[in-house]
């Protein structure tokens, strides 16, 4: 195709993605730069028969002027980037003078909220993925060995927990998880402890956050496994039963190898939306207790006094650093690839 | 797999077909649940006292006279005004649909027949836009939409799920353009025809699967999206998704968490309907970027 006509054909798309996905990642980082107005103060002087006090009162006017004047707030450089909520490294190198043991240390700065945000975010990764992978090949075996008339209603139940949206898919689970919901008010009966609950602790909000993930993800993992299962020659495995291979050293040698770029390729995707988490956050009111990078963006954005911008651009293209770390190993081997190629 | 060579012994397959049911229970059930748990009244479906009365309808039969009640969908859709969700999903869902796929189609075309080497690298460009969380994507947006003024209106958001949604359809299309031959297009361009032509006669009919796949997913997406609706219209344009969260915040306290709950319900009923009739769609369209790539 001549570039001419690829540009016309293409200029549509790419209009779209650049104004709407390029400029707003650079807006962000611009806006990452500044921080909102402080509020303009002035001294008043007032006068009784006992004498003149002074009172410092906000100047609203001057403020909204100043907001009017300079509605993306004042220029802080990489302020925000250092303050309290983000990386907090004047917090940090506090902790180190102050703490005496290592432990010790490593709780104060996972209590600052960006730290706190980012290992709930990676420890969801960490136990979501790895899972989701695993249950989803168990899934697609099993399903496999099903009759094929029977299969088609059994994958349709199977992909729904997939395809609603995660805060109707969270909302359906808390309800029942709940203390007054079905499993909630169940568990307390057997466990005997009346006071029991979701909420109650940090430990059990994460890990039904967790169980969510996994409920969640592992559908595309079983579609894709799926798929691929269909496409492993025969003759190899038939050779290996007349060989006297086992079941499992079947799927281990023959199996695997073939689907394995297939598990990368679901790896990655669910690593990227692991990475995002946010809206079962919302859907178990798990604020309190487990919060995430793009929770942390959201509620800077829903602030109700002054939408903190500089804020939530700064979380932000941490989370985009942080997408960028990994996709990296992807990058560069698709970079390699194309280079041999070549 | 049948294999004609493996003998599955009974152990296996009685293991197997008792983990496929408990599966699906874990699947399906919270669904049946919710779907069981709508018709009754909140002290029921929320019981504090006992979890059976969801079952017996103690409360149900009590405040209303019958096992089963529509007094949630009913308040929920005019008193909660869920039907204005309901309508502005539509508008959004058809909007982003069409859109994106006149769009889509154009771009991967011209993708899959490029032997150029920036075709490669506008698909890895889609690869990493495909990655960034949609609510950094807000977070770029809300500020110069404010400066702008066109905040909280239907077409900005349809404007903006469209791009968002430009990665995943450019790359599910590129890999369903790659499976029609080129020469059917090569022979048509010999014949006379503009590369416009070839592709609106000779490429689109052949195409209708993948288009039907492309689409699924970006209603999927426009219907299910709640962080770019809730963040990026205002309270009036609200879709269905983000009505829900309001009605958990506001009504909570009210007890009217029920409205809630028959939202859930009526916003996933015609989702589960479509994709039950399109179900072949949805699992060739999660593949074939996968299986093939």
């Amino acid at each position: 195709m001549p570039n001419k006509t690829f540009f016309w054909f293409f200029l549509p798309t790419g209009l779209v993605m650049i104004l709407f996905i390029g400029l707003p990642i650079i807006s962000t980082g611009i806006q990452s730069f500044y921080a909102q107005h402080d509020q303009v103060v002035k001294e008043v002087k007032k006068c009784d028969p006992f004498g003149c006090t002074v009172s410092i009162v906000v100047d609203q006017e001057a403020t909204s002027i100043l907001r009017d004047e300079k509605p993306l707030g004042k220029f802080n450089g990489f302020g925000t980037y250092v303050d309290r909520n983000h990386l907090a490294i004047e917090q940090i190198s506090d902790f180190w003078k102050e703490t005496e043991t290592f432990g010790e240390f490593i709780n104060q700065v996972t209590n600052l909220p960006f730290y706190k945000a980012l290992l709930f975010t990676l420890t969801y990764c960490l136990f979501v993925t790895p899972n989701v992978l695993l249950l989803g090949f168990i899934i697609a075996l099993s399903l496999n060995a099903i009759s094929r008339k029977i299969r088609g209603p059994l994958i349709f139940g199977t992909i729904l927990p997939m395809i609603v949206t995660p805060l109707v898919g969270s909302l359906v689970l808390f309800w029942m998880i709940d203390a007054e919901g079905i499993i909630g008010a169940n568990l307390q009966l057997m466990m005997e402890d009346p006071y029991l609950s979701l909420k109650s602790s940090r430990t059990l909000t994460w890990i039904t956050i967790i169980i969510y993930g996994i409920w969640h993800h592992s559908p595309f993992a079983f579609v894709v496994f799926y798929a691929a299962l269909q496409t492993v020659p025969q003759e190899p495995v038939e050779a290996a039963i007349i060989d006297g291979a086992s079941r499992y050293q079947r799927i281990r040698h023959i199996v695997l190898p073939h689907i394995y770029p297939v598990v990368t390729f679901v790896a990655l995707i669910s690593l990227m939306d692991n990475f995002r988490v946010f809206e079962p956050i919302i859907g178990f009111s798990a604020e309190g207790s487990a919060q995430s990078l793009s929770w942390l963006i959201y509620d800077n954005l829903v602030n109700e006094e002054v939408i903190l911008f500089g804020s939530a651009a700064a979380t932000s293209m941490m989370t985009i650093i942080g997408i960028a770390i990994l996709l990296a190993p992807v990058l560069i081997r698709t970079w390699k690839e194309f280079r041999t190629a070549r | 797999m049948e294999y004609g060579l493996d003998k599955r012994s009974n152990a296996l397959k009685t293991f197997n077909t008792t983990f496929i049911i408990i599966w699906l229970l874990i699947a399906c059930f919270p669904f049946i649940w919710t779907f069981w748990g709508s018709f009754k009244v909140r002290a029921d479906f929320f019981s504090r006292a006992d979890w059976w009365y969801a079952i017996s309808a103690f409360n149900t039969l009590l405040e209303t006279g019958g096992q089963f009640t529509s007094k949630a969908y009913s308040e929920a859709w005019t008193e909660g005004e869920f039907w204005r969700a309901s309508r502005n999903t539509i508008i959004v869902t058809v909007f982003v649909v069409s859109i994106s796929l006149f769009l889509g189609t154009l771009g991967a075309y011209a993708l899959s027949r490029s032997t150029e080497r920036y075709a490669f690298w506008i698909l890895i460009a889609a690869l990493i836009f495909r990655a960034m969380p949609h609510i950094t994507l807000v977070s770029g947006y809300l500020f110069p939409f404010f400066e702008l003024q066109i905040w909280g209106i239907l077409p900005t958001t349809i404007v903006v799920l469209v791009a968002i949604n430009q990665p995943f359809t450019l790359w599910l299309l590129y890999s369903f353009f790659k499976t029609v031959p080129k020469e059917l297009d090569e022979s048509a361009l010999i014949d006379g025809c503009s590369y416009f032509q070839a592709f609106r006669y000779i490429i689109m009919p052949v195409m209708w699967p993948g288009v039907i796949t492309a689409g699924l997913f970006s209603l999927m997406l426009a219907y299910n999206d709640f962080t770019v609706t809730a963040l990026l219209l205002n309270q009036e344009n609200h879709t269905m998704v983000p009505k829900i969260q309001s009605y958990l915040g506001t009504n909570q306290h009210e007890g009217n968490l029920m409205w809630a709950v028959s939202a859930v319900v009526s916003a996933t009923a015609p989702l589960f309907m479509l994709v039950m009739f399109f179900q072949r769609q949805v699992i060739s369209g999660l593949t074939t970027g996968a299986v093939k790539g």
